[in-house]
């Protein structure tokens, strides 16, 4: 493959499955804190930085 | 001791390869800067050697622990001193630079003018400063919230003395003029090879103590963390792949070149901004703002939201350094949309750090350590604001290549990243030497103000200089000609200049408070002084009110 047949491949596939690869592993990420039950899960996560204060 | 012999071989054949380069070397710096090496593996085998002595002698004040069931802190102890040492180091150097523009004759050739100092500062203030407190903060951070000790310990110990290093031939080589000519990217190839090699080994530590944490959850902090390690890891290599031009000399070629090079450059220069400065440093808020409020942190699926905005935002914002360049016009575009959108995600992470103060707000009255966090947020909220603005590319054609930039990476980095830096030293110095207290928190509050006040100076004064140099860059006579020349625009910045360089003296002020803070603090020393918060109380008015005519 030449060099401008890669770069036309990569860009079309930039704007088209990539981009909607991408953009559906942002929008799962981003609900996953939102499934059922993650409320207490996250409370657990938020609060256990104060369990233990053994420094030093 | 079979370790020991061994250790100190590897340290010994590494000083005799370092000599013989040095012999070899095809040009000065090169030869220096193997000469740096040499020393420190010669340093490196001295106290390979004299382990158990070293052991005893620095028992005083870097203990060495060897309870198991306590947490492996001495590299966070070295880490908090050498992030104020280089702090001081390169606060002193950008006071210095701003005292040359200001007067050229502090200008003192070959060795420290303008052009070799000016990376000396931003390298010390981003890599040695911010970078030791990232380091040192990430193994504090990672173990206490894994609940496990640090994975690798030597290899731990192997991150900090190798950084330390890396910092070293990075500033000597640009008082000599070995430079890559990039950007937050100038350390030479081999240079550059000793940091991957540092680099990797600060994944392996810091992964391999969440490998075998004891909580089941992985707190938000370290998702940060790890964000800012792997990326500025695939950034360096990427930004860094160039060819030796000899393998004993410290010149080397870029593999991109033109247009594809400068894009590069500020994808990496972006990056560095987004996940060194942000990321790393957002970490450090998740941690200590929460530990210092006493309270968890605000929303905690908003934490995760804007880590993954973040992470899938800035990645694309590089192209907004090259407005109006020989980059393509949908590329500065997407750059200038992805920086705007930026703006979100930005705000995301400082107000769920202002709304942990929810119900404490008085804490910023008595707490100077939490005015420290909160003044740190508001810089951050305010630089992620002015940041996409001057990305627009009609607010970049005035704004570019100005003061202006200066001024808003300023309020960016002394404002967010110093602060929230000072904040954590404050947070971790009586706690890792196990003092009571801090030495005196009423020298915090003067550190505080001091460093505001800095601020408020530095970021007016660039303000005005950045749109007056833009304006007067920009204006056209009826003639069809341009009104000013450079030079007139530069002496037009006189004012502007000598008042960011007062900026700077009080800045560096407070950072010299904050030294003989700390020092007294390690030294165990604590401050009789009137506590910060107190009531008003008058034993006078303390009674009852009697009738006169009662008795």
């Amino acid at each position: 493959m030449s060099d401008h047949s890669i770069y036309d491949m990569l860009r079309h596939l930039a704007d088209s499955w990539g981009l909607l690869i991408m953009m559906l592993a942002f929008l799962v990420l981003v609900a996953w804190p939102f499934r059922p039950g993650a409320r207490a899960k996250n409370e657990e996560a938020a609060t256990m930085i104060f369990k233990d204060e053994n420094d030093g | 001791m079979e370790t020991v012999l061994t250790r100190a071989g590897i340290w010994l054949v590494i000083f005799i390869l370092a000599i013989a380069a040095m012999g070899a070397a095809a040009d000065d710096g090169f030869a220096v800067h193997m000469g740096i090496v040499a020393i420190a593996a010669l340093l490196a085998l001295g106290v390979t050697v004299t382990r158990t002595d070293y052991a005893a002698v620095a028992n005083g004040i870097i203990k060495a622990p060897a309870d198991p069931s306590r947490y492996d802190d001495d590299p966070v102890r070295w880490g908090v001193i050498a992030t104020v040492f280089w702090g001081m180091a390169g606060f002193a150097a950008g006071l210095f630079i701003a005292l040359q523009l200001a007067y050229p004759i502090l200008n003192l050739e070959p060795w420290f003018n303008f052009g070799r100092l000016r990376p000396l500062h931003t390298s010390a203030v981003i890599f040695a400063f911010g970078g030791n407190a990232l380091i040192a903060t990430s193994f504090y951070i990672v173990q206490r919230t894994c609940r496990a000790r640090l994975a690798f310990p030597g290899l731990a110990r192997f991150v900090f003395w190798g950084y330390q290093l890396f910092i070293v031939l990075a500033a000597t080589g640009y008082l000599m003029g070995v430079t890559q000519g990039k950007e937050y990217a100038e350390p030479e190839w081999y240079t550059d090879w000793w940091l991957t090699i540092v680099w990797v080994a600060y994944l392996a530590v810091f992964v391999g103590t969440i490998v075998k944490r004891s909580e089941p959850h992985i707190y938000v902090a370290n998702w940060f963390f790890l964000a800012f390690i792997l990326t500025v890891a695939m950034l360096h290599i990427v930004n860094n792949l160039d060819v030796p031009v000899s393998i004993t000399g410290s010149r080397s070629y870029p593999l991109f070149a033109g247009v594809q090079g400068a894009l590069v450059q500020w994808w990496y220069g972006h990056n560095a901004v987004g996940f060194f400065l942000t990321a790393g440093f957002l970490a450090m808020m998740y941690y200590f703002v929460p530990k210092q409020a006493e309270r968890p942190v605000y929303s905690y699926r908003l934490s995760i939201i804007h880590f993954w905005s973040l992470i899938f935002l800035y990645i694309w914002a590089g192209p907004h350094h090259l407005h109006y360049t020989a980059l393509p016009d949908w590329a500065q575009t997407l750059g200038m949309v992805f920086s705007v959108m930026l703006w979100m995600p930005s705000w995301g992470g400082m107000i769920n750090g202002l709304m942990t103060l929810n119900g404490a707000w008085d804490k910023v009255r008595t707490d100077p350590i939490i005015r420290m966090m909160v003044m740190s947020l508001a810089f951050y909220g305010m630089s992620t604001f002015e940041g996409p603005m001057m990305s627009v590319k009609s607010v970049n054609s005035l704004s570019h290549y100005t003061d202006w930039t200066i001024g808003h990476v300023h309020s960016g980095a002394l404002g967010w990243n110093g602060m929230i830096t000072f904040a954590a030293i404050y947070y971790l110095t009586p706690r890792l030497w196990n003092r009571e207290r801090l030495y005196s928190l009423r020298m915090v509050n003067w550190h505080f103000w001091l460093a505001t006040a800095g601020i408020v100076f530095y970021a007016a004064s660039m303000w005005v200089a950045g749109i007056t140099q833009g304006l007067m860059w920009r204006e056209y006579g009826a003639d069809g000609y341009l009104v000013n020349s450079f030079a007139e625009t530069v002496a037009a910045l006189h004012p502007m200049f000598v008042l960011r360089a007062f900026g700077g003296i009080l800045y560096l002020t407070g950072a010299v408070i904050m030294v003989v803070n700390v020092w007294a603090t390690i030294a165990g020393k604590l401050r009789t002084e009137k506590p910060m918060n107190d009531a008003a109380y008058d034993a006078e008015a303390d009674r009852p009110l009697v009738p006169a005519m009662a008795n």
